[in-house]
């Protein structure tokens, strides 16, 4: 076991980092409640004017919704392209193996600029408007790899003979799945669709792209910032958001974790 | 032919087809609506920051049925990119300025409007009724708008003695304290004030430059760089970086200058005495609008005097209508005169307005540099 | 195999249950199965869309007329190499990024160590949810938060007069590039470095220091090795990602701060030079497919 030194230092690395990580937040909390719109340090006043002002935002409301459709929908379809490959290429030797699990990655490895101008000129080829659907389309291809990941990663790390196991002890192909390999899966699973519903949610560079006339949130978001008018009422959701996604995430990780309780 | 080379052959159609085919020539004949009807329930625009505020686009919404969905692009080479997207029938207006406008045009981007359904448009400014950067062979692809100077910005905290000059923002003096627009446009800022500065040059427009005069605008714009802290791509940029005493001089819209004097802050601005760029905005119709009787809708009422004056105090322009003055003083009493609707000849020749840089010179010579040069060349100050 | 599998006897599951026995007997069925939806999916839409943009690479725009020329040229890719500001900005991306990554690698396996060997079950969760808590807030709300700690009279500033430090002056510059980038993608990174910890076995641990390794050979040779490919998979992520990001640069960057992506985007920008925007972003495919190659040299895949 680590000695009582290493665990005080890595104890303070972790508040040290954590802090960093939370600064940024902390300020984006503080200037919700900012009597200006203007942010300067330290701030000049407090108002709680620009919660209403957000509530009442029609535009927000309209690209709030549009991101959870379209953060949903993609992380669907993902979870199932992103197992389904995660599973071949993991069992099976075939010709393209090395070639699918490059091309799975290429979306995200490219710069999402890369990915949005080629994902804009397919869909003008085809004549399809851009819409609700061609922003569900590019973020399904960039958050495949993000399930893809998770799960070969655990598939990796159970052994298969767990599985030829459970066929030797009498258990059929499904029960085995369900019972055995689902099971090992389903936190990884979890974890990568959770994931994959955090960058689809707050995904800018593609959807530059790949939404028409409708705004995403964070495309709502860039515009606000641009502007500077309403910078309080970014402050005031993005508090909000975070504010409601605190409990539903520390849940599902809670889940996901080994030696928790699990049916 | 060999299979690969039928896949390639394929993929250069596909991709022969997918690409913006350029200055095709601008649609010759108008295929005009004979009148206005009933709206289609939506309206798709590319805006400026700030042109589409609840304050006039509720009542607009409310009066036509029209729901109006606004995306904000940031520079003129965005506006031109989104009116392209998706093959163009995405959004239905722009708020072009000049240096988009012609590129709209001659890409086949936009179509021509009849100007009759537009009865505001016989109160505009002579100036701005047909100009050349909206209209071409007769035919009115864009309703002029609003315009205005960029301006000379500084903090009057920091700047005791107000300049005169665009040569403030070249000055040693200032160094880490200047911001200017990240803009290959700001090249005509530098050629502007080259013109008085180095008259040997021989520029006669700051948007048709020779290779030699652009290099030369690069040249100072390159010098100018040590000096600058930002250069500032959002408006927000620019207000940020004079609140939080990152820069006290630059290059801005009135905008800024608003949003900074109403937060607070110790600033002034001015056009120096070599003039300055500008803008002169016109909303333009999409080729393959879907919602064009909205569209419609949208131009009668942003060119009433009323529209016209809260979008001039909001932003800190001047509207193409004259008769938003009286509009516009009882908004804030005074800016009528401000903004300079009442007098305007003189405050017009002041402002060269933004245009694309052709290749093709005015005198029909070759000589000219193409945006494209610019591009690069503004590319290659910032590096 | 046994009659077993089967299994149609009543219970839940009939149809996915007889389509996994059908997998079963018959492997090849399973493959296409599993393998074309995705592979569709990519190749159709992704692939061959990537695949018209780089042939418009090799194409050029007439100065005069702005239509673009489909005469075969490599020109853009000349331009590329010859105009020393585009290698500029190539260098100055790569070297950002791969600072941001290492930065990041440093700053997170000590917290993923944490969280997998020392952290209690409740701690461990508590401290999972902080890490991935800020993706959940907006990307641009927190780079644009940071201006306000950089600026000159921001937060950083103020904090450093407070204690009788000289003032930095880092807002808008390379440095708050570097800082911004290692924060917003630093999850990216304790995530994966996490999880390929938290599967080493403890045994691992008392079988090393049993052979009498101390703390330190213990973290060498059993730890890092096991946690590389974490440390891998992160590091492509923060890689990937800053190289491809053009409003970092836009938002916290100063002069002379521009990136490969604000280079492809102004010239997107301006429609007519999608042949040059498409040469210049070869530079970031090509690096990535080097780095993906080079991971998966290293085993790094196979483990990950």
């Amino acid at each position: 076991m680590e000695s009582r030194l290493t665990r005080i230092l890595l104890g303070t690395w972790v508040v040290l980092v954590l802090l960093f990580l939370f600064v940024p937040i902390a300020i984006i909390v503080l200037y919700a409640f900012n009597a200006s719109n203007v942010q300067s340090w330290p701030i000049s006043g407090f108002s709680l004017k620009w919660f209403p002002s957000t509530w009442h935002n029609d535009e927000v409301r309209e690209a709030l919704w549009l991101s959870i459709r379209a953060g949903v929908l993609a992380t669907f379809l993902a979870v199932i392209f992103g197992t389904a490959a995660a599973f071949a290429v993991h069992r099976f030797r075939f010709v393209g193996r090395e070639a699918l699990s490059f091309i799975v990655v290429l979306p995200i490895a490219l710069p999402g600029i890369i990915t949005g101008m080629a994902l804009n000129s397919f869909f003008v080829f085809w004549h399809i408007p851009l819409s609700y659907w061609t922003i569900v389309i590019g973020h399904t291809t960039f958050c495949i790899v993000i399930v893809y990941n998770n799960v070969l990663a655990r598939l990796r790390q159970v052994p298969r003979s767990l599985s030829e196991a459970s066929m030797d002890l009498g258990a059929d192909s499904w029960s085995t799945f369900r019972r055995v390999t689902l099971p090992t899966i389903s936190t990884a699973l979890i974890a990568g669709a959770l994931l994959a519903f955090a960058l689809s949610f707050d995904e800018v560079i593609v959807t530059t792209f790949t939404a028409g006339a409708q705004n995403t949130l964070p495309l709502w978001i860039f515009g606000a910032i641009r502007l500077g008018q309403k910078l309080p009422e970014v402050n005031v959701i993005v508090l909000v958001v975070m504010a409601v996604t605190f409990i539903p995430v520390f849940l599902a990780y809670r889940v996901t974790q080994p030696g928790s309780a699990k049916s | 032919m060999t299979t690969g080379s039928k896949w390639m052959a394929a993929l250069a159609g596909a991709a022969a087809l997918i690409m913006p085919l350029g200055a095709f020539g601008a649609p010759a004949s108008a295929n005009y609506p004979a009148k206005i009807g009933d709206g289609e329930g939506q309206l798709n625009i590319v805006a400026w920051e700030g042109y589409a505020q609840d304050d006039w686009i509720k009542p607009f919404e409310k009066e036509t049925g029209c729901q109006v969905h606004a995306k904000y692009a940031g520079s003129s080479d965005e506006m031109v990119a989104l009116m392209r997207s998706g093959g163009g029938g995405e959004y239905d207006l722009v708020s072009a300025s000049g240096d988009a406008s012609l590129r709209l045009i001659y890409g086949g981007n936009v179509q021509p409007l009849d100007v009759k359904l537009i009865p505001a448009w016989n109160d505009f400014l002579p100036n701005l009724k047909s100009p050349p950067h909206n209209t071409l062979n007769g035919l009115h692809y864009g309703l002029s708008y609003e315009w205005g100077p960029n301006v000379l910005l500084w903090n009057t905290d920091k700047i005791k003695e107000a300049p005169k000059s665009w040569a403030a923002i070249y000055d040693a003096q200032y160094k880490g304290k200047v911001t200017v627009p990240d803009n290959p446009i700001q090249i005509a800022d530098a050629a502007l004030y080259l013109m008085k500065a180095e008259p040997k040059l021989g520029i006669k427009d700051p948007y048709e430059l020779t290779q030699d005069q652009l290099a030369a605008a690069a040249a100072l714009l390159k010098k100018q760089r040590p000096l600058i802290k930002k250069y500032w791509a959002l408006a927000s940029d620019e207000i940020e970086l004079f609140k939080n005493g990152d820069a006290v001089i630059g290059a801005a819209w009135p905008y800024q200058t608003n949003t900074l004097k109403a937060a607070g802050v110790k600033v002034e601005d001015t056009i120096p005495e070599e003039g300055a760029t500008g803008w002169a905005d016109s909303w333009m119709l999409s080729a393959k609008s879907k919602h064009v009787n909205c569209a419609y809708k949208f131009m009668n009422y942003v060119s009433t005097p009323k529209v016209q004056a809260q979008q001039a105090i909001y932003f800190g322009e001047t509207p193409a209508n004259p008769k938003a003055c009286d509009a516009m003083n009882a908004i804030e009493a005074g800016s009528c005169e401000k903004y300079h609707l009442n007098a305007p000849a003189s405050y017009f020749d002041k402002i060269h307005f933004w245009k694309t840089p052709l290749p093709t010179c005015a005198d029909g010579s070759r000589k000219c540099t193409s945006y494209s040069d610019w591009q690069r060349a503004w590319q290659q100050v910032k590096g | 195999m046994t009659a077993a599998e089967f299994g149609l006897d009543g219970r839940q599951g009939g149809a996915l249950r007889r389509l996994s026995a059908l997998f079963w007997r018959r492997p090849s069925l399973a493959l296409v199965g599993l393998v074309v939806p995705p592979l569709a999916w990519l190749v159709l839409i992704y692939i061959a869309a990537l695949g018209v943009l780089f042939i418009a690479a090799f194409w050029s725009v007439d100065p005069f007329t702005g239509e673009i020329d489909r005469t075969w040229t490599l020109a853009n890719f000349e331009a590329v190499v010859s105009i020393s500001t585009y290698r500029t900005i190539v260098f100055r991306t790569i070297l950002i990024a791969a600072a941001v990554t290492l930065t990041d690698a440093i700053l997170a396996f000590p917290v993923a160590y944490f969280m997998a060997r020392i952290a209690g079950r409740r701690l461990r969760l508590v401290l999972i949810t902080l890490v991935v808590l800020p993706l959940w807030s907006s990307y641009l709300a927190r780079i644009y938060a940071w201006r306000l700690i950089l600026a000159h009279d921001g937060a950083l500033n103020w904090a450093l007069r407070a204690i009788g430090l000289p003032s930095l002056s880092i807002g808008y510059s390379n440095w708050a590039m570097w800082i911004v980038f290692s924060y917003v993608w630093l999850p990216f990174m304790i995530m994966p470095v996490y999880a390929a910890l938290e599967r080493i076995p403890p045994s691992y641990f008392e079988a090393s220091q049993d052979l009498g390794a101390r703390g330190w050979r213990t973290l060498v040779k059993v730890v890092l090795p096991l946690a590389m490919p974490g440390l891998i998979a992160g590091s492509i992520f923060t890689f990937s990602l800053t190289l491809g990001d053009y409003i970092t640069p836009v938002l916290v960057g100063g002069p002379g701060s521009d990136f490969i992506g604000n280079v492809v985007y102004s010239n997107v920008g301006v429609a007519n030079n999608i042949p040059f925007a498409a040469a210049y972003a070869t530079v970031p495919l090509v690096m990535m497919a080097l780095y993906l190659w080079g991971a998966r040299r290293l085993g790094a895949f196979e483990v990950m």
